[in-house]
């Protein structure tokens, strides 16, 4: 085809499908750079620095120095990288979760129920209380708030499994394989698992931003991460005492780096679903 | 509307609540009583006190009881209204609870006024000028805000309009060195405009990304289509053909929202210091205040099931499309 040959050429003269491709690809690649950058950025290189403190942006420290002349965009880094950690662990758990539920609730209708009965309790309790609630349990820190934030957030996605297996268990190769003898574990693996897993991608992608959200929040009350780790809910909480001091610095551009983080991945999550959904080939 | 359903729906729902709150406080105690939190210790806080103290103090609260009859005491308690002393407060927790969630639900409802209303207009906005500037500036605000932390945007609002502008004091919710009593309308509202200006812009964005999608939906219907082919066009087609369609759910989307509100009513408080349940919350956690973190989380919950109550009773019997369909499966 002749118009092949155009398409490398001008980004505008794509076709929808290598756009979305490329932005997710690109997108994705970004994400994990700042990951395994945070791997290689060295607690012990946010020294202190008194002669350096509290300065404002510069080409040297872009993203400025606290008041014991940290360089903030350093710390900034390592705390985005902590966050997509977070974030990756407790959507996994989310998804794992939503799945498990979804999956049973097709067995029988006292199942479903007590699924349906649980999606409204957790939806009933406000997460960030929830959060705060598990994460006490569990004595507060990293494995405290994956565990809460993984254990509140599987709410929509089971919702969405569960109408959508609802589905596809009325459908004419379902009732066909239950007819042949075909046992319910069979059916589960064989015709829902492959039907559900794009919902299955989409929704752990889609719900990366709200956990990684909620981490920061939880983490900036007090009842997340340590406050020696450098994590954006930490930096931001310390930023509060320096505000009347006017470093506006502190809080301005962690906060904007974790705006970034989150739209990227709605970005990623949103042509994902362009190229996954198959009801939206048509646009 | 038939008053008897409507009456079998009011019933459903209550039973259904009171079988939330005993799920509710049964787990949130559960997840307590697994944590190191030690109860006599967090009521004893720094005074020195000697080993018989404690142990009668435990033997007071029941420390070393079973699990299963520390839970029955406790669901007893609540379903008899009795929650408990505050530890921080030492007064009862209903009081504090009914104080602090009265400061609360103004702030929230300010806010979820505005953010209602201003949500709903820009929506509409947007939608009627789809792919114009409008639209693009709206949408832009709305990915923006939903990808927005909420403390940030509360830490911003106050460097920008406390720290640098001056225009409103920086946190505390009654002026040094007055009593809370003593504060009059006008003190406590200065404080309440800027907590409820930022959750109302926050919660814009939700509604206005719904009700753009809703009504470009609607307007690339038949019936509109018929609508224009008819003569009818700008405002007079949104307002008979649009709005009316796009009312209703709007509002019930509001109503499911009281969870996020919440949320955001806990950060906000407590980057404003406004003195609401929000902020009580987060001091009970992290002081350990076992009693008042419990009794807050059962407040929220019947906060949230209200709401989602009411978004199922809108649906249900104000919608008047649904009623047609339910009644044709009767």
């Amino acid at each position: 085809m002749n118009s092949e040959k155009y398409k490398r050429f001008a980004f505008k003269k794509m076709n929808l499908r290598t756009k979305t491709l490329l932005i997710i690809s690109l997108t994705a690649l970004l994400l994990l750079a700042i990951v395994i950058n945070s791997f290689f950025i060295d607690t012990s290189s946010i020294t202190t620095n008194f002669p350096l403190r509290n300065m404002g942006p510069s080409l040297e420290h872009l993203f400025g120095t606290d008041w014991m002349g940290r360089d903030m965009f350093t710390r900034t880094m390592k705390g985005l990288g902590l966050s997509i950690q977070v974030g990756a662990f407790a959507s996994i758990i989310s998804t794992i979760i939503a799945v498990v539920l979804g999956l049973l609730s097709s067995m029988n209708k006292y199942i479903d129920l007590f699924v349906n009965w649980l999606i409204d309790l957790f939806s009933s309790i406000p997460h960030l209380l929830l959060i705060i609630l598990i994460s006490i349990c569990l004595g507060g820190g990293a494995f405290g708030v994956i565990v809460g934030v993984g254990l509140t957030h599987w709410t929509s996605l089971a919702r969405v499994l569960r109408a959508e297996i609802k589905q596809i268990n009325t459908s004419e190769y379902v009732k066909l394989s239950k007819n042949l003898g075909k046992s319910k574990l069979w059916i589960a693996r064989k015709h829902l698992l492959p039907l559900i897993l794009t919902q299955i991608v989409i929704g752990t992608i889609l719900i990366f931003p709200h956990a990684i959200m909620h981490e920061a929040s939880v983490t900036f009350l007090g009842f997340g991460l340590s406050p020696h780790e450098p994590a954006i809910g930490v930096i931001l909480s310390e930023s509060m005492k320096y505000l009347a001091t006017g470093s506006w610095w502190l809080a301005f551009f962690p906060g904007l780096s974790l705006l970034i983080i989150v739209l990227l991945f709605d970005l990623i999550g949103d042509n994902l679903q362009k190229i996954l959904d198959p009801t939206n080939a048509h646009e | 509307m038939n008053y008897k359903t409507l009456g079998k729906f009011l019933t459903y729902k209550f039973i259904r609540l009171v079988i939330l709150i005993i799920a509710v406080s049964i787990i949130s105690f559960l997840l307590i009583d697994l944590s190191p939190i030690d109860p006599v210790r967090a009521y004893i806080g720094e005074m020195a006190v000697s080993a018989e103290q404690i142990a009668k103090l435990q033997a007071y609260w029941g420390v070393n009881e079973p699990l299963i009859s520390k839970i029955t005491n406790w669901v007893g308690n609540i379903l008899q209204g009795d929650l408990g002393t505050s530890l921080i407060y030492r007064t009862p927790v209903v009081d504090v609870i009914s104080e602090r969630f009265t400061a609360s639900l103004t702030l929230m409802f300010t806010s979820w006024v505005i953010s209602g209303v201003l949500g709903f207009t820009l929506g509409t906005l947007a939608g009627m000028y789809r792919g114009t500037w409008i639209d693009k500036t709206v949408k832009g605000y709305c990915y923006i805000l939903l990808a927005a932390p909420t403390f940030w945007i509360a830490l911003l609002f106050l460097m920008v309009f406390s720290v640098y502008l001056g225009w409103f004091p920086t946190g505390l919710g009654v002026p040094v060195g007055k009593l809370a009593a003593d504060v009059t309308i006008w003190e406590w509202l200065v404080r309440l405009i800027l907590p409820a200006i930022t959750l109302s812009l926050l919660g814009v964005a939700q509604i206005a990304m719904f009700t753009r999608d809703k009504l470009i939906n609607v307007l690339s219907s038949d019936f509109v289509v018929f609508a224009k082919s008819r003569g009818e066009s700008g405002w007079n087609l949104i307002k008979r053909h649009g709005i009316r369609n796009i009312l209703l759910p709007a509002i019930t989307l509001q109503f499911l929202s009281f969870s996020e509100l919440f949320g955001g009513a806990v950060l906000v408080e407590q980057v404003f210091s406004y003195p609401g349940i929000g902020q009580a919350a987060v001091a009970a956690g992290l002081k350990s205040d076992v009693p008042l973190l419990l009794g807050i989380v059962l407040f929220s919950t019947i906060f949230v099931f209200c709401g989602n109550a009411i978004a199922d009773l809108i649906y249900k019997f104000v919608d008047p499309r649904i009623k047609e369909g339910e009644s044709y499966e009767q």
